[in-house]
């Protein structure tokens, strides 16, 4: 870790040499950041996961749109680098506080929000090649999880079995030198969407019945979740199995654990785990497992937009997946996972996911 | 009257209704006979017709009587002056008077000027004087004056207002006019109360006498009358304030009310060349006035009388004309009536005749514009237009146009001051519409200004198109005043009030021509300077945010780290890459001629253009007077008549007390006086 840090160090300082060349040679000063969008990933089908491409742009100073961007860049460069030296980690919303100051005697900020500040620390972390956790930076510690496995967590051993129904909350830095997987005797992994459901699951001791390891990221799975996941996939050989709601967005969260996502493209080869199965809700289940319709919610405008989007995905072109969104679109509705407490509020566990797991009944 | 209307109605109704009983009746009890109405019929005086109408004079109400009154005394004192080659010197003082008419009452019983109904005018001149038997009749008859039966430019024209304001008082008041007056250093002056009967229009004399008066020459006149004083529009204060920017030749004090004066100063040390009078132009009069002069006329031959009487008519033209109407060049002009007149007429304006001359117009000229402009509006930008003469049914006139756009700088430093804008602040400046300053012959008009042909072509021009914002219909949005003048031997007055200027295509057209001319100066000024501060934004941006970059270099860095180097390799490389030298140049910094005609500049650093000098070389004023003297110390007009050089006129500081008004008094920051300053 020490030694990282080190070389992290000098790529941020190398920012301000580079600043300083510039400027002795009078030209303006330019940082090459990868551009982070879906023009820049492509799908490596061989892997299976979304690589990020090799177009950059650069970021001048000299330039009205980009100066106080530049500025910006540079002044977080400057915190992470102070982090660097002190050893500390941080969250992003403290590098955002460490960094927000007034601007001379003028009446402009250097920041004016969270949201100016986190798109730079990303492209920090491409343009320099550092990890997030290199950085230092940590996430939200927003992952749960809850099974048949015992971690050793900064020198304390858990036992995620005996936590009772509130389970072990999953750091943001799950990499081995932080956190070791000292036992685990879990069948699969069940990543849910939603918290709820999650409860649902863990009040139920459905882990134990069907012997696995509960993970929630409450959302978009924030990156120790992810990471986490795909430790256990790679280290025990565990399956991974997706169970969100049935919408545009449920279909992405599987996609972002499956390829990796569209703007860490560059962490996909850390994070992705190619053989994750979708396990639902499929836009078939309502009719399968009998939801009555007035439970669905319409699709509004901007749900069908995203739908069209993720179809044209090139990681979303298999046949079944096609018709998986052309049905949903078709008919309309999504449903949410706490629509199946329509019928019983243990459908879940005790119907649902017992039949799909009989069944073998997922998507790849 | 109206409830009689009913009755004749029915009358003559009912005799068309078939077999209605005594039809003659009502008629003849309604009707009266030629001779018991011819018994009533006679005539009316001009004076009678006026008390009834004051309305058409600017009596209608107590406030613009007021200011009717100042306006009228004023402008004649100005004729006055300028017609005997005096450089105007005017002190203007409006008291407040307890109602029940004690001359001057103390201060504690009086009223508050702003409640009071009864005020005292007083206007001083140190002009020529007016001699002992013209001045019953000056003052106390209607429709008698010298400017009436000449064509030739002046304020006045008619020579009612002077009269109609005493008349005014007299009736409000009981009170006669008080006249001082003296013509020289060897002659008395003599001391007049007059009164005006108004059945007669004739004076009637309360008191004359010989008085003591420690003016050598001049002329005071004090009227009583019934009035309300405020501030703000249309307002005495407005008035003379107006007066100021057009006569910056003439040196006006004013008391208000309050007691506070407030000094004009003279910008200009000569008078405007002296306007000439010129005879008819032939294409300007109406058959009746033909028939008038060819009755009137000195000449035996009608070519004489068409040459000698009317301009531009030669004799060769006059031949012309008679031949082209039938008629003998030497025919008796006063045996030329009837038909034989109306062929004259149509042939006179068949004829191709010159312009009249135009050379009896005195413009008050772009200098002088400018210079009252600045004196008295506080601006980033005054321009000036005169225009050639034009003319208007046969009358020669010259429009002339002013503009004054911005806050000035000083205002614009204030405002930066208080920090960004609150909600809601920056709307009302936006809201804010040009002020439209009217003039005639040099005299403000303060009323009916959408009545008024300067309005109209105000409105008209598109201001769009020079960077001004404006709604559609509306007067262009933003700091800005448009001053619009009208000199004519002539102006066309839409009423006898004198409130606006008649809307003739020709002038209207002068007008817009004269504005658009100004808009495209301020177009170009404004363009500038947004070009200067869009540059000046994005090297302001970089230069704050290098100091960012360096010192986050230098953190990064650690330890000794050349950081000042780098900030000004950095800020030679903003400078370089946004217009360098240029952008300072065309932001005032390094300030040089912005190559606009007859315009001033005033930004924070100085002033540049044709920048008049103030204040002016033989002023009364002592130099050595402090310039800070704020208003309250400046005693007011001990007693009415006082001569001006014991009245000591002080410069009033930029941001001195009475600062209700948007416009200030004279006085400019001390740019002003070194107006090269910013050029080094």
């Amino acid at each position: 870790m020490t030694r990282s840090s080190s070389s992290v160090e000098k790529k941020l300082v190398g920012l301000a040499d580079l600043v300083v060349k510039a400027a002795d040679r009078g030209k303006d000063p330019a940082i090459e950041i990868p551009v982070r969008s879906l023009s820049n990933v492509k799908f490596n089908e061989k892997r299976r996961i979304i690589e990020m491409g090799s177009n950059t742009q650069e970021r001048t100073f000299f330039n009205v749109g980009m100066a106080k961007k530049f500025m910006q860049t540079m002044l977080v460069a400057d915190a992470l680098s102070e982090l660097q030296r002190a050893e500390l980690t941080t969250s992003l919303r403290e590098i955002y506080y460490r960094a927000k100051h007034t601007i001379g005697d003028s009446h402009e900020n250097t920041f004016d929000g969270q949201n100016e500040s986190d798109p730079l620390i990303e492209d920090l972390e491409v343009a320099l090649e550092a990890l997030r956790e290199e950085l230092h930076v940590r996430a939200e510690n927003a992952g749960t999880l809850i099974g048949p496995l015992t971690v050793v967590d900064d020198g304390d051993s858990v036992d995620c079995s005996k936590l009772g129904k509130g389970g072990y909350c999953v750091p943001s830095i799950v990499e081995p030198e932080c956190l070791r997987i000292k036992r685990c005797t879990a069948d699969f992994v069940l990543l849910v969407e939603k918290g709820t459901q999650w409860n649902r699951l863990a009040e139920d001791k459905f882990w134990k019945k069907y012997n696995c390891v509960l993970l929630t990221g409450n959302g978009q799975p924030p990156r120790g979740v992810r990471r986490l996941a795909r430790r256990l996939h790679d280290e025990r050989k565990l399956p991974v199995y997706v169970l969100v709601d049935n919408d545009p967005w449920g279909y992405y969260i599987y996609s972002v654990v499956k390829q990796g996502s569209i703007n860490l493209a560059f962490e996909s080869q850390r994070m992705a785990i190619p053989e994750a199965k979708f396990m639902g809700l499929s836009s078939h289940d309502p009719q399968r497992y009998g939801l009555p319709r007035n439970v669905g919610i319409k699709l509004n405008d901007k749900d069908i937009d995203r739908a069209k989007e993720i179809l044209n995905y090139p990681w979303f072109q298999k046949k079944e997946w096609q018709e998986e969104i052309r049905h949903m679109l078709s008919v309309g509705l999504k449903f949410e996972l706490d629509a199946l407490a329509n019928k019983d509020f243990q459908y879940l566990t005790k119907k649902y996911l017992p039949k799909k797991l009989q069944d073998r009944d997922w998507l790849d | 009257m109206k409830k009689r209307t009913p009755a004749p109605k029915t009358a003559t109704k009912s005799p068309k209704a078939p077999g209605t009983t005594t039809p003659r009746k009502p008629a003849k009890a309604a009707g009266l006979s030629a001779v018991e109405m011819g018994a009533r019929q006679r005539e009316i005086s001009v004076s009678e017709f006026f008390t009834k109408n004051r309305h058409l004079l600017g009596f209608d109400n107590p406030r613009k009587a007021l200011l009717t009154c100042v306006k009228e005394a004023v402008d004649n004192a100005f004729d006055a002056c300028e017609e005997a080659g005096i450089l105007p010197e005017v002190v203007v003082k409006v008291e407040p008077v307890a109602t029940d008419g004690a001359a001057a009452p103390p201060a504690s019983t009086a009223p508050p000027p702003t409640q009071a109904t009864r005020f005292k005018v007083t206007v001083v001149d140190y002009g020529p004087g007016i001699v002992r038997e013209q001045i019953p009749r000056i003052f106390a008859k209607l429709l008698y004056g010298s400017k009436f039966h000449r064509l030739r430019m002046s304020r006045g024209q008619q020579g009612i207002g002077i009269s109609a304001a005493g008349m005014y008082g007299q009736l409000t008041t009981g009170k006669p006019v008080q006249i001082i007056s003296r013509t020289g250093e060897k002659n008395p002056a003599h001391y007049f109360e007059v009164q005006i009967n108004t059945r007669t229009n004739e004076p009637r004399i309360i008191e004359k006498k010989q008085i003591e008066w420690e003016s050598h020459r001049g002329t005071q006149v004090t009227i009583e009358l019934e009035g309300r004083w405020q501030k703000g529009r249309a307002s005495v204060d407005e008035y003379l304030e107006e007066a100021a920017i057009a006569n910056p030749h003439a040196q006006i004090t004013y008391v208000n009310p309050e007691g506070e004066t407030k000094a004009y100063q003279r910008t200009i040390n000569e008078l405007p060349p002296p306007p000439r009078e010129i005879k008819p132009h032939p294409y300007g009069i109406e058959l009746g006035l033909l028939l008038k002069m060819l009755h009137d006329t000195k000449s035996h031959w009608l070519s004489g009388f068409l040459s000698s009487d009317f301009s531009r008519v030669s004799p060769r033209v006059a031949d012309e004309i008679s031949k082209a109407a039938g008629l003998n060049p030497h025919a008796k002009p006063r045996n030329i009536m009837g038909l034989d007149a109306e062929r004259l007429y149509k042939a006179i304006q068949a004829t191709k005749i010159m312009a009249p001359p135009t050379n009896c117009i005195s413009p008050i000229g772009e200098k002088a514009i400018l210079t009252g402009l600045y004196k008295q509006i506080k601006a980033d930008f005054y321009t000036a237009v005169t225009r050639p003469p034009a003319v208007y049914r046969g009358n020669p006139f010259i429009i002339e146009a002013g503009l004054a756009f911005g806050k000035g700088p000083q205002e614009a430093a204030a405002l930066k001051r208080t920090g960004p804008a609150a909600e809601g602040e920056r709307q009302e400046e936006d809201a804010e519409l040009a002020r439209v300053l009217r003039f005639a012959n040099r005299v403000p008009l303060l009323y009916q200004q959408s009545a008024c042909a300067t309005y109209q072509a105000v409105l008209e021009t598109s201001w769009r198109n020079y960077g001004v914002s404006q709604s559609r219909g509306a007067l262009p949005a933003g700091p800005m005043v448009v001053f619009v003048h009208m000199a004519s031997v002539w102006v066309p007055f839409t009423s006898e009030s004198k409130e606006a200027i008649a809307d003739y295509d020709e002038i209207r057209r002068e007008i817009k021509l004269a504005l658009q001319e100004c808009g495209r100066r301020l177009g170009v000024f404004l363009k500038r300077k947004e070009r200067a501060k869009h540059e000046y934004h994005r090297r302001n941006v970089f230069e704050l945010y290098i100091e960012e970059v360096a010192e986050a270099c230098k953190r990064l860095k650690g330890g000794r780290f050349a950081v000042e180097r780098l900030k000004s390799r950095l800020l030679k490389i903003a400078m370089k890459r946004t217009g360098g030298e240029k952008t300072d140049e065309l932001l005032g910094k390094k300030s040089g001629p912005e190559g606009l005609p007859d315009s001033i500049i005033v930004t924070a650093e100085g002033v540049e253009g044709a920048v008049p000098e103030i204040p002016p070389e033989g002023s009364p004023e002592p130099p050595a007077l402090p310039e800070a003297t704020p208003l309250e110390a400046v005693p007011p007009l001990v007693q009415q008549g006082e001569p001006p050089k014991e009245e000591p006129a002080k410069r009033l500081k930029p941001k001195g007390a009475g600062k209700a008004k948007p416009v200030q008094a004279a006085g400019r920051p001390k740019a002003s006086k070194k107006p090269k300053k910013g050029k080094r």
